[in-house]
């Protein structure tokens, strides 16, 4: 089996002869998606399928008056045309609250709007055609008729006794509040000989995956099921969440996930025009397709961030950290999205602020408010690009007052690397951390010292660079604590199922999916060294509910952790009772003997003893010839979820050198840096490609992604042409290192790595940003994205 | 309208296609939903994002702001072509070597992209790398692996031509 970097990985304690963990084997899926090949929702046919398109609220916040489709109805090729009320006896509305966030509150969420539209782009009428063109010729003819109700938009006045409120049922616009006090923040301030204050913004952004969100809905009456193609990253829990609203059983719907375009936590939530598809095909009687176009994207597919952070810092003169302080407001659109709700993220940011830090000082407030935008919820890192920025940008601010060096003053204050366990200000557990070992390394992998020598000759030549840090913690490997405790059927573990071919093959049915991590391949990887055999004997099956152990998907950097400690398991599982079989057809014991190479040998000296494909063969055909009492068993499932801590923190630093141009207020990115700790690493190749693709998408939330809302609650550049993503040439080249610190809590000792390059990017850039200017007297950047008239209004030239 | 609809002639992928099209259909929703010819993708339908990027007569072009109707007598090319040709081994197996791609929705748009800038037959530099395919948007990768697959494959084939 090739290996893309071949060098034999270091021995630990799980390696066995064979392994591949810890090895650069490229995907198994990757050929098919380079050749056209793939099978992404959007390529989905079926006999019968019939598309729909939606006609959607032109209004943030509107009743809906009437709706007439007279015309619509004779338009060629539609076949239906369904409003929210004649769907809202298919499908149940449902509410997006969780009980371990105490208080929070939300509506009832409809597929399609009942009486009322509350964001522009909310899907108000169905349009059913033979062909999208001719469903979406028929949406131009449906006539509405609205009365335009007052648009709730910004966040700091959503709580104003005059503001309306948007769900009068509810009281008010206040989805969910947390406050937290740890420590003496009070005392911690009094103590600090400067207190650094400001305020940070985190513009909305969205996911823009190039492949929009698609779902093909196929209910069978004849078999009373619903099978349902959909691009999404947890099939199980959309399982269930179909079935409660569409009054059928779990087992009476499949849910079958085969490549998806781009993730990111977008495709892991529920869409009202995706449940809609799904009671539209139970209603007709026929396979429906939505594949939502890119404008229905931009208003629709979840927003991100949108928070306003005040927050304060006490530090001594030594650099001592003595105090913490923020008040987190978001603005999360008119409902709570369902089941994970829009209360997590901020939840986060008051988890993770300080994180890092020993100072454990801290008060925290969060509050998270309707408004009529689109509807906002968990991207990928969700809460760790604000905390982290909002972490750093104090740190490097109060480095700055006191004259420290940014390096200095966090080595002074990091967690200690020999101090583990412990924990964060907010009280969040660390098992094993590596702030220490990571800073080092990263101080010479940019060779820093270095580069701030040339800073400082280009500043002399009036050319401004700027040198920015942040330190940061991720969450990976959710236990139930992050979902299943609050009540959502949301599985925390994961199982793996694996089989033996008659050939001496092995099948893997795993319960985690794909959306281009690198799942297969790592799964492939664990199963095939914990059991035996080459990766091009192991085929891995996922994304389907009928045929894959229950699961809880891909989402939250769990896939490796859990999932891979799962196949890892039955893997080993598997050898055992093969071993058992090969110990009666050979009369020896079968703990002498081991798999290797896909060959049962003496585990001594290594002697061939039968192949396995000849074990296969004795099993499945000439079992008569096995020992009486003998039965070959050659499946075997196990399972796997964190227990001994809520979640495995992981832990790392980036660093990004950049020139500002402070004519044109660009910004150049020059080099980036991260050096994180994730644990056992499976497949250093896939990693590193996981924090690099982050740390793009950080990038983009720090200087280009913003979704522009007027006053008004109407979304300003929903296009892939007016809303920027980075592109190749914008982008720098990022260098990636690792520290190795495995969690005990499973054998493997992976943590996740998915989401450590979204945490830091922003804040490292922000802080870039702030260094190149410093010299010029520019007051802090902290209204994020950094767009060129921000730069360039800091530095008073417009 | 829908009741508009012209036949055209033309070649996919060397062969030859006979089909009666919508006027207002673009060469990307004709590929995709007449021939089948789903590996190429639509991303923005505005032209911005190239994942529904093919080659009509040798030229790369944007398969959405096309109509099919504009084909008539053109030779198309689609990444199932220049698969099944072998024309990109070399690229393919540096993007599989490099793990150049995560999703794969783009890259079909952005092997076609490289190879037009790898066709001109010198070794660009990596700026002239990533500004050539800055037209085709990638969500996954970051761009770093990508630009690293066509440097690799731009390297080998000037390696080999001396």
């Amino acid at each position: 089996m090739k290996i893309v970097d071949d060098s034999p990985p270091v021995l630990t304690a799980l390696d066995r002869p064979n392994s591949y963990i810890g090895r650069s084997v490229p995907r198994p899926n990757m050929s098919r998606l380079m050749q056209g090949r793939a099978q992404y929702v959007s390529d989905v046919v079926l006999p019968r399928m019939a598309h729909v398109a939606f006609v959607r609220s032109p209004h943030a916040h509107a009743k809906i008056k009437s709706i007439n489709s007279d015309a619509a109805k004779k338009s060629p090729g539609v076949i239906a045309i369904v409003t929210g009320a004649e769907l809202d006896k298919v499908i149940t509305p449902w509410v997006g609250v969780l009980t371990h966030l105490k208080g929070i509150k939300s509506a009832p969420q409809h597929a399609i709007a009942v009486d009322r539209a509350c964001w522009a782009g909310e899907a108000v009428c169905a349009v059913v055609a033979r062909t999208r063109a001719e469903a979406e010729d028929g949406c131009e003819l449906v006539q509405v008729d609205y009365e335009e109700l007052t648009a709730v938009t910004d966040p700091e006045t959503a709580l104003d006794p005059k503001t309306p409120v948007i769900h009068a049922e509810l009281g008010d616009n206040l989805t969910f509040e947390r406050v937290h006090v740890a420590g003496d923040p009070d005392k911690g301030f009094a103590e600090a000989d400067e207190v650094v204050e400001t305020t940070f913004v985190f513009g909305r952004h969205t996911g823009v995956c190039n492949e929009a969100r698609s779902i093909v809905a196929d209910w069978n009456p004849g078999e009373q099921r619903m099978t349902v193609y959909q691009g999404t990253q947890a099939p199980h829990m959309m399982q269930n969440l179909f079935a409660k609203h569409l009054d059928l059983q779990e087992h009476q719907i499949r849910v079958i996930t085969k490549d998806v375009g781009g993730s990111f936590g977008i495709k892991v939530h529920t869409y009202a025009d995706e449940m809609a598809t799904v009671a539209l095909s139970k209603l007709l009687k026929r396979p429906i397709k939505f594949v939502a176009d890119r404008i229905e994207s931009f208003v629709t597919d979840i927003h991100a961030r949108d928070h306003r952070v005040k927050a304060r810092i006490g530090v001594k003169k030594d650099g001592t950290i003595t105090a913490w302080e923020i008040d987190d407001l978001t603005g999360i659109g008119p409902y709570s999205v369902y089941p994970r709700t829009s209360g997590i993220e901020a939840n986060q940011v008051v988890n993770l602020t300080g994180g890092p830090y020993t100072c454990g000082n801290y008060k925290a407030r969060a509050r998270v408010v309707f408004q009529n935008k689109n509807v906002m919820c968990q991207y990928r890192a969700v809460g760790h690009p604000i905390a982290t920025a909002v972490t750093e940008g104090l740190v490097e601010m109060a480095a700055q007052r006191i004259g420290m060096d940014p390096l200095e003053i966090r080595r002074r204050n990091l967690i200690a690397d020999d101090a583990h366990p412990s924990q964060g200000p907010s009280g969040i557990k660390f098992e094993a951390l590596s702030h220490h070992e990571a800073l080092a390394h990263l101080d010479a992998m940019m060779n820093y010292a270095g580069l701030r020598a040339e800073q400082e000759r280009f500043r002399k030549q009036g050319i401004y660079r700027g040198i920015g840090f942040a330190s940061f913690v991720e969450v990976t490997n959710p236990s139930a604590a992050f979902y299943g405790v609050g009540g959502a059927r949301i599985s925390a573990q994961d199982g793996a199922t694996v089989r033996l071919d008659a050939t001496g093959a092995i099948f893997c049915h795993t319960g985690v999916s794909e959306q281009g991590q690198g799942a297969e391949a790592v799964i492939a990887q664990c199963v095939a060294s914990s059991f035996g055999v080459p990766m091009d004997r192991v085929r891995i099956i996922m994304g389907d509910t009928d045929n894959t152990p229950y699961g809880g998907g891909t989402w939250a950097s769990r896939a490796a952790g859990i999932g891979g400690e799962a196949a890892w398991q039955a893997g080993k599982a598997l050898r055992q009772n093969v071993l058992a079989v090969a110990g009666s057809i050979l009369q020896a014991k079968s703990e002498t003997m081991d798999i290797r190479n896909g060959i049962v040998v003496d585990k001594d000296t290594g002697k061939e003893r039968i192949g396995l494909d000849e074990v296969a063969r004795i099993a499945y055909f000439r079992p008569d010839t096995l020992p009486s009492g003998i039965q070959a068993e050659l499946v075997a499932t196990r399972h796997y979820v964190p227990r001994a801590w809520a979640f495995s923190f992981t832990n790392g630093i980036q660093a990004s050198y950049l020139e500002v141009d402070t004519d044109s207020g660009f910004v150049k990115l020059l080099k980036h840096w991260c050096v994180e700790d994730c644990g056992t690493v499976i497949n250093p190749q896939l990693v590193d490609e996981q924090v690099r693709g982050g740390v793009v998408q950080g990038i983009g939330a720090a200087l280009f992604e913003h979704c522009l809302y007027d006053e008004r609650g109407q979304l300003l550049n929903g296009n892939m042409a007016d809303y920027l993503v980075p592109m190749a040439v914008e982008m720098p080249d990022i260098e990636v290192g690792h520290v190795v610190t495995p969690t005990a809590d499973s054998e493997l000792g992976a943590k996740g790595a998915g989401e450590a390059g979204t945490a830091g990017a922003p804040g490292s850039v922000m802080n870039a940003i702030n260094d190149a200017l410093r010299p010029l007297g520019a007051a802090p950047l902290t209204d994020m994205p950094f767009t060129p008239d921000k730069i360039l209004r800091a530095l008073g030239k417009i | 309208m829908s009741d508009m609809r012209c036949d055209i002639s033309l070649t996919v992928n060397g062969e030859t296609v006979h089909e009666t099209v919508d006027a207002r259909q673009t060469l990307v929703d004709f590929l995709r939903e007449q021939l089948v010819l789903t590996g190429s993708h639509i991303g923005c339908e505005h032209g911005v994002c190239g994942a529904c990027t093919v080659r009509v007569n040798g030229l790369v072009v944007r398969g959405c702001l096309m109509l099919a109707a504009q084909c008539e007598g053109a030779s198309v090319e689609t990444i199932e072509g220049v698969s099944d040709s072998g024309e990109i081994a070399d690229l393919q197996a540096a993007f599989e070597k490099r793990n150049a791609l995560q999703c794969g929705f783009c890259t079909p748009g952005m092997l076609l992209t490289a190879q037009e800038l790898l066709a001109t037959g010198h070794v660009p530099s990596r700026e002239k790398i990533r500004e050539h395919i800055s037209g085709n948007y990638c969500r996954c990768t970051g761009y770093h692996a990508i630009v690293d697959a066509i440097e690799a494959v731009a390297k080998a084939r000037a390696g080999g031509q001396t």
